[in-house]
């Protein structure tokens, strides 16, 4: 427990709980899952069964209509105790967007089946291959037609697509060049895969440097219902960016989660593994990389504690959840790397579950946002510098 | 029937224990702090007889600085009815801590009192017997199972050895062993829920007890530093080093 003072509620007992929750799913878990390149189904569901990922649906629809800290708290929890929360942290934000946006009608029934487990929201479906990191360049397409849409397209990296029973997908319903601002004429849609999946949507997984469950999809002609359509028609990239600061700042939880795991096993391993008749951390040149990391990560933490302040208190974040985000990845990342190297030859082996983290935790670098664009929007709108792209 | 049973809040037993300098203690400031996880067993026993529909109310106790309310409040997002909290900032020996329980007791008229079999801090492995004791109860300690029926109670002791079963008449004090259950982690709404139920404080003065410490602790050591061992070629050596080193033959 960090003895920082907190700008939020540390919710001590949901941490506590969540501890003991991780504890029936050690490394030896997770390195078979990681092997058998296999979702953690049984993890993903004891969380579920608990209540966990329902923190922020609101009490009225099953959940515990907790604040984001509590979401928070849940995720850092998960990361510290050498699990990983990437299988299923998208419900907790993706969520968010039905919510704010959704209609009584699709809130009352979808909400409460997600908030009991009964049926998995996991899956975004934003990032398409040619568009990349420009959004709004989108190309697929949902065309109005008759009670319904259309959509064609392809998406990549959409994880979980195969652990999921509703996406919330986004996509063009009017083209680029009939609207005024590239902004305009996209659409968000929350789709019931299990009815289009093999009729119109088929999933391919993407097999990579470590165990993410993620996919590309392609939609042929699949026929969606009106009532699929979140909010209004032509406003879906604004609420997308609404959810994205709540997005940025968990995974940045989940990064001082990450970087905190790497620093106490690194800690522990440096004062027990003896070298030349001296614990290798009394040397500063095992020592120094350590606290450096330490430093990172404490400050990263604030980072997130003064964006959630400001998200919970309902005045812009933007900027602290980004600069949270990229500040948290970096601080784990760091502290992986003072971790393999404080290991020397055992942090390569699967065993210490060191190499597992290192490639898991170096995503947050890229994904759901790449540093490189956190840095152009903090120099753009927080510095007021030219747009350089 | 109505079980009683008593958290105590000790340091976690994830945390490295350091002792003071001054070689008065352990340190426990800044130090992370959970239930002693006996009685975590105790309170997942008593849940569970709720939800067997045997026990009708679980009141859980703990006795000590205000920030075992923590403490009670995790039993309570076990499942725990209800928590009452003795406070004092008092050193608490387990005779004081049964005298305290037995008042508790006599306020509540519980027909159990589950408690762990010893607590990991002082692993003193008194206070359950003690209550027995002054209250003129059976016991039950060390229990790896518990089966109750028709105002008894089987109890299946772990003691050296092996396994002993004792029948006792109700009410009883049990303290668990290990492999009496695994407890539960608490839900999320149900930690919501336990923010939400009653949790009354009383006071040592108010229950009429004095909790004077009757025994002084002179000092508290880190255990030796376990030397090395050797290797010995042959039998013969091992036999000779054991009677001329060790001298333990
Ligand atoms: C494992 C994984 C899971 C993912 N899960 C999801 C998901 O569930 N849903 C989803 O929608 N997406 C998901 N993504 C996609 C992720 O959000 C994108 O990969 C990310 O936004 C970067 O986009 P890109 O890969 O197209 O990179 P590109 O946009 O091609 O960028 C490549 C590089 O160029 C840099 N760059 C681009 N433009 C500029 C510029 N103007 N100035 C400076 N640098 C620039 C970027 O910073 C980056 O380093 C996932 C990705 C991965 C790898």
């Amino acid at each position: 427990m960090s003895d920082i003072p907190r700008l939020v509620e540390a919710h001590d007992d949901i941490r506590d709980a969540v501890r003991k929750l991780c504890a029936d799913f050690p490394g030896p878990y997770w390195r078979w899952l990681d092997r058998e390149r296999a979702y953690p189904r049984d993890f993903v569901a004891a969380l579920t069964e608990a209540g966990y990922l329902a923190a922020l649906i609101p009490e009225e629809y099953g959940g515990s209509g907790l604040p984001l800290s509590a979401a928070a708290a849940i995720l850092e929890e998960i990361q510290r105790a050498g699990c990983n929360g990437a299988a299923c942290h998208a419900q907790m934000y993706v969520m968010g967007t039905v919510l704010r946006h959704g209609s009584e009608e699709q809130k009352r029934r979808w909400l409460p089946e997600v908030a009991s487990g009964r049926l998995r929201l996991q899956a975004f479906a934003v990032t398409e291959p040619t568009s990349g990191t420009d959004t709004t360049s989108l190309s697929t397409t949902a065309v109005r037609d008759g009670d319904g849409y259309v959509v064609n397209g392809q998406k990549v990296w959409t994880s979980r697509a195969e652990h999921s029973d509703l996406m919330l997908l986004l996509a063009r319903t009017t083209p680029r060049d009939q609207v005024k601002k590239r902004t305009d004429g996209l659409s968000v849609f929350l789709v019931d895969m299990r009815e289009v999946k093999g009729k119109g949507l088929s999933i391919q997984p993407i097999p990579t440097m470590m165990n993410h469950n993620t996919t590309e999809l392609f939609f042929e002609d699949m026929r969606i219902g009106a009532d699929c359509l979140v909010g209004e028609e032509g406003k879906g990239f604004r609420y997308i960016l609404d959810g994205m600061n709540a997005e940025r700042i968990l995974i940045a939880a989940e990064c001082v989660g990450d970087a905190r795991w790497f620093i106490e096993k690194a800690v522990t391993y440096a004062n027990e593994r003896v070298v030349f008749g001296r614990p290798i951390g009394q040397n500063q040149g095992i020592q120094f990389p350590l606290a450096r990391a330490h430093a990172q990560s404490e400050a990263a933490a604030l980072m997130v504690d003064s964006a959630l302040a400001r998200y919970e208190a309902g005045v812009p974040c933007g900027a602290q959840a980004n600069m949270a985000k990229m500040l948290a990845s970096e601080a784990a990342w760091a502290a992986g790397e003072a971790a393999i190297q404080t290991h020397g030859g055992f942090g390569f082996a699967e065993e210490y579950d060191i190499e597992r983290k290192f490639r898991e935790t170096r995503l947050y670098q890229v994904a759901p946002i790449s540093t490189n664009l956190i840095l152009s929007y903090l120099a753009e709108h927080v510095l007021g510098l030219p747009r350089s792209y | 029937m109505k079980v009683l049973v008593a958290v105590k809040r000790v340091v976690d037993y994830n945390v490295k224990i350091r002792v003071k300098s001054d070689n008065t203690g352990v340190e426990t400031a800044n130090v992370k702090m959970s239930m002693n996880p006996f009685d975590e067993i105790a309170v997942e026993e008593a849940v569970r007889l709720k939800e067997a529909g045997t026990a009708s109310e679980v009141v859980a106790v703990s006795l000590g600085v205000k920030q075992c309310q923590e403490t009670l409040r995790t039993a309570l997002a076990m499942g725990a009815d209800r928590a009452i909290l003795v406070e004092t900032e008092a050193e608490l020996q387990p005779l004081a801590v049964a005298k305290l329980l037995k008042e508790v007791v006599a306020k509540e008229s519980p027909d159990m009192v589950l408690l762990g079999k010893q607590a990991i801090d002082d692993d003193a492995n008194q206070t359950g017997q003690m209550l027995a004791a002054l209250m003129g109860w059976a016991q039950g300690t060390f229990a790896s199972k518990i089966t109750l029926a028709d105002g008894k109670a089987e109890v299946v002791r772990e003691v050296d050895g092996g396994l002993e079963t004792v029948s006792v008449n109700l009410p009883l004090v049990a303290t668990t062993d290990l492999r009496l259950n695994e407890p539960r982690y608490a839900s999320l709404p149900n930690i919501m829920k336990a923010k939400k139920k009653p949790l009354d404080t009383l006071t040592p003065d108010e229950l009429g007890v004095d909790v004077a410490p009757r025994l002084t602790t002179l000092k508290v050591e880190e255990p030796p530093v376990r030397q090395a061992g050797i290797k010995v070629p042959d039998v013969a050596t091992l036999i000779d080093k054991l009677k001329t080193e060790a001298k333990v033959i």
